[in-house]
């Protein structure tokens, strides 16, 4: 492991400093694009479970259109495409946008909207595993639509999805890996830009991978305290002993 | 869970202890070659004129001819004249583990000889002698480098080209924000599409991916170069037989006259895909070396 | 922004090709994928301590880590590593496309044998007991048996992982292979027609997944009947 404490052919950091700083464009996309998706995968997955009108409809084109298209051709599309469609000014101001900015923010949309897409349809399962008399109760003891919601369905419906998205969020994690392929320095790029200054394979990949295995359990243990703090009794599936 | 991330991260650590080194044999390249009735040659899939793709995705170049003229030499020496050809798209990032891991024989591309290299993979005697320089769009006007303070710039990963602009910038303090592109051509697109103002490479490579561009007048050099390092063909350490077979194969096309044949043919002709002639004739340095044919890199 | 029709048409054999390998990955990472996921949800089950952690360390890792750095991971060593257990130190050549084949086998058996042995849970104790009655073997009971009922149980969730399977192949990228979306790209690159061929290469897999996750879809409710 002496690799990490070398200095680098700048001259001016060593390989650590390196990793540190992949580490945290890591942990900023992933946290960043897990708030993202929780707000717009709510909306929309709430959108999906209204009664009737254009909402559900939307909600639906917005789930299929971005979990069929793969996460790296929606990089490409934030980062290649968009700018090239809109209006000549616009499309130059992102494109002359400050790097790592310019990587990091298209970054942080896809992979926000994307996850928003898978936390969508939880949130709908979710929504739509609670007893009907939910909300005929809700209804009659005069709350309003979003009242409802708020107070009553959607705090019922996290529970019960609380281990996917335990799933969903160590995802998010291994996702912000694809925004290498648009330019973002984070950990797994930093492997490789190691790798091609030093050609020790192994130590730097090594070192990486141990991150991500720290990371992941870093990220289930949070997320089993936050479902063991907000267990309901009598909501608990399978006897709530492991 | 825990436990067993844990262990298994034991068990990768272990596992450096047992990394393995090289074996020193007999040609073990010839031999490998031999055993698999074919040589793997690494090209390139953007470096014109050396080592491209042309318009039916086919690897051709300078580079992979005189590879050409190497492989002849292995079929006559192992007496194999059919012996297969396999050719294996490399880039800049990873064309060193994959000569030093087998994946490839030959890496027959614009690979600079450098001495950092040299410990880890052997090259040739040297066949080509660029410069650096930056290209850029005319309408963005930038002169020199200079200009580029506080702009943002990219290079190719994995290249010398990389390592020297970012000393570049250390030493002249130009605040350069460096782009990375996976390959010349995702670079050269960072360019043409605006996100970076300029791209520093071998001004033969530059000259290629400017006359292919859809359209070429749009892009001009910057005054300023730089020396760079020579290129060589690349292969494995520690086998000096398989070296000196190749070598020799260079050296007598650079005796013979082949050599400049062939330098005309891609450097001073018309050539594909869209029949453009670079018109780039052999420096004064290059022309020294074919003369005396040398494998030294820069500072040895 | 004009669309060239006719630029499309020249390249659309490239893109097929790319295609052709794209779906080649699919197909080869459904089917190790499957296998070797079997093979690990099984060792989680038995009685053997080594074997079950083994295979729980390995399944836990490989859902750890993401999936690009794997690919790098088995393209730079896996040829040291052949050649140190077979070659004496010296590395293996091992083909690209081999070496993909062998990335997404060994990741993909990851995700597979969690389905998998979800599968294997659902099936009641006392179709177990029943084997053994009937005096069945433990290699005929779960080739006859238990593999069947766990495949049924979780066919709608293995086919969505399959579908995740085609949409994780567009990885191979960061190594520069030609699958659908490297060919896209390659040809982008050339021409500079980036917005055309990655909104054709989106369209495409757009179709695909809509497709067979239709189909999962209508699979699941005729399922449901069983």
């Amino acid at each position: 492991m002496s690799l990490l404490f070398e200095t680098t052919p700048d001259g001016v950091s060593r390989y650590i400093d390196w990793i540190l700083s992949g580490l945290g464009w890591t942990l900023s996309l992933a946290l960043g694009a897990w708030t993202i998706a929780l707000v717009v995968g709510t909306l929309v997955g709430v959108a999906r479970t209204l009664p009737g009108g254009i909402w559900p409809r939307l909600g639906r084109i917005y789930v299929e259109t971005f979990r069929n298209i793969p996460l790296l051709v929606q990089m490409f599309f934030w980062y290649f495409v968009l700018p090239e469609l809109l209006p000549q000014r616009l499309g130059l101001a992102i494109k002359q946008m400050d790097p790592p900015w310019g990587s990091f923010v298209p970054a942080l949309i896809c992979l926000g909207l994307f996850t928003a897409a898978r936390i969508a349809e939880q949130v709908r399962a979710g929504v739509q595993a609670l007893p009907t008399g939910q909300r005929a109760a809700a209804s009659a003891l005069g709350f309003g639509r979003t009242g409802m919601y708020r107070l009553v369905l959607l705090p019922q419906a996290f529970r019960i999805i609380l281990p996917t998205l335990t799933n969903e969020f160590m995802t998010i994690f291994k996702n912000t890996s694809v925004a290498l392929t648009i330019g973002l320095v984070e950990l797994t790029a930093t492997a490789r830009e190691i790798n091609e200054n030093t050609f020790r394979t192994f130590e730097a990949f090594g070192v990486v991978t141990i991150v991500y295995l720290v990371i992941a359990l870093l990220a289930w243990q949070l997320m089993h305290r936050i479902e063991r703090a907000v267990q309901l009794p009598s909501f608990v599936s399978g006897g709530g002993r492991k | 869970m825990t436990r067993s991330a844990f262990s298994l991260a034991a068990l990768c650590l272990l596992m450096f202890a047992l990394a393995p080194a090289s074996a020193q044999s007999l040609s073990p390249t010839l031999q490998k070659i031999k055993d698999a009735g074919t040589i793997t040659i690494g090209h390139r899939d953007s470096s014109v004129p050396f080592s491209y793709l042309d318009n039916d995705q086919k690897p051709i170049g300078f580079s992979l001819e005189l590879c050409d003229l190497v492989v002849a030499k292995i079929k006559a020496k192992l007496g194999q004249p059919g012996l297969k050809v396999a050719y294996q798209a490399v880039n800049s990032s990873n064309r060193i583990p994959l000569v030093k891991n087998g994946t490839v024989d030959i890496e027959c591309g614009s690979t600079a000889n450098t001495i950092a290299r040299q410990q880890e993979v052997s090259y040739s005697v040297i066949f080509y002698a660029p410069q650096f320089k930056w290209i850029a769009l005319k309408s963005s006007d930038v002169k020199t480098t200079d200009d580029l303070k506080g702009k943002a710039v990219v290079v190719t990963q994995g290249t010398n080209t990389a390592q020297f602009v970012a000393k570049l910038n250390a030493e002249k303090n130009l605040g350069l924000k460096i782009l990375q592109g996976k390959d010349h051509a995702e670079s050269f697109l960072l360019v043409e599409t605006g996100r970076a103002s300029a791209f520093m490479e071998d001004d033969i490579l530059l000259a290629g991916l400017k006359a292919n561009a859809s359209s070429p007048d749009n892009f001009a050099f910057l005054g300023d170069a730089f020396p760079s390092d020579p290129y060589g063909v690349m292969m494995a350490k520690g086998d000096p037989e398989f070296k000196k077979l190749v070598d020799d194969a260079l050296t007598e096309a650079m005796k013979s006259g082949l050599y400049d044949k062939l330098y005309t043919k891609w450097f001073e002709s018309p050539i594909p895909p869209k029949n453009i002639n670079l018109k780039f004739p052999q420096s004064d340095k290059l022309k020294e070396l074919v003369k005396t044919p040398s494998d030294k890199a820069n500072g040895q | 922004m004009m669309v060239d029709l006719s630029a499309i048409a020249s390249v659309t054999p490239f893109l097929l090709t790319g295609l052709l390998f794209t779906l080649q990955i699919t197909l080869v990472g459904v089917a190790g994928g499957i296998v070797f996921g079997s093979l690990l949800a099984v060792a989680r089950l038995s009685q053997n301590r080594l074997l079950s952690t083994l295979a729980t360390t390995y399944v836990n890792l490989m859902r750890s880590i993401p999936l690009i750095l794997v690919i790098f991971w088995v393209f730079f060593l896996v040829p040291w590593a052949i050649g140190w257990l077979t070659n004496g130190g010296r590395p293996v050549a091992v083909g690209a496309s081999l070496t993909i084949y062998v990335t997404f086998v060994l990741f993909e058996a990851a995700y597979y044998a969690e389905i998998v042995r979800a599968g294997f849970r659902s099936i009641s104790t006392g179709q177990y007991a029943a084997c053994d009655a009937l005096g069945l073997s433990k290699l005929q009971a779960y080739i006859y048996v238990l593999f069947p009922q766990a495949f049924l149980s979780v066919l709608p969730i293995l086919l969505t992982q399959t579908i995740v399977l085609f949409q994780d192949t567009s990885l191979v990228y960061v190594i520069s292979a030609t699958d659908l979306l490297g060919a896209a790209t390659k040809i982008a690159q050339r021409d500079g027609r980036l917005v055309e061929m990655y909104l054709i290469v989106g369209v495409i897999y757009f179709l695909f997944c809509y497709a067979a996750s239709q189909f999962v879809k209508r699979l699941q409710g005729r399922l449901a009947y069983r």
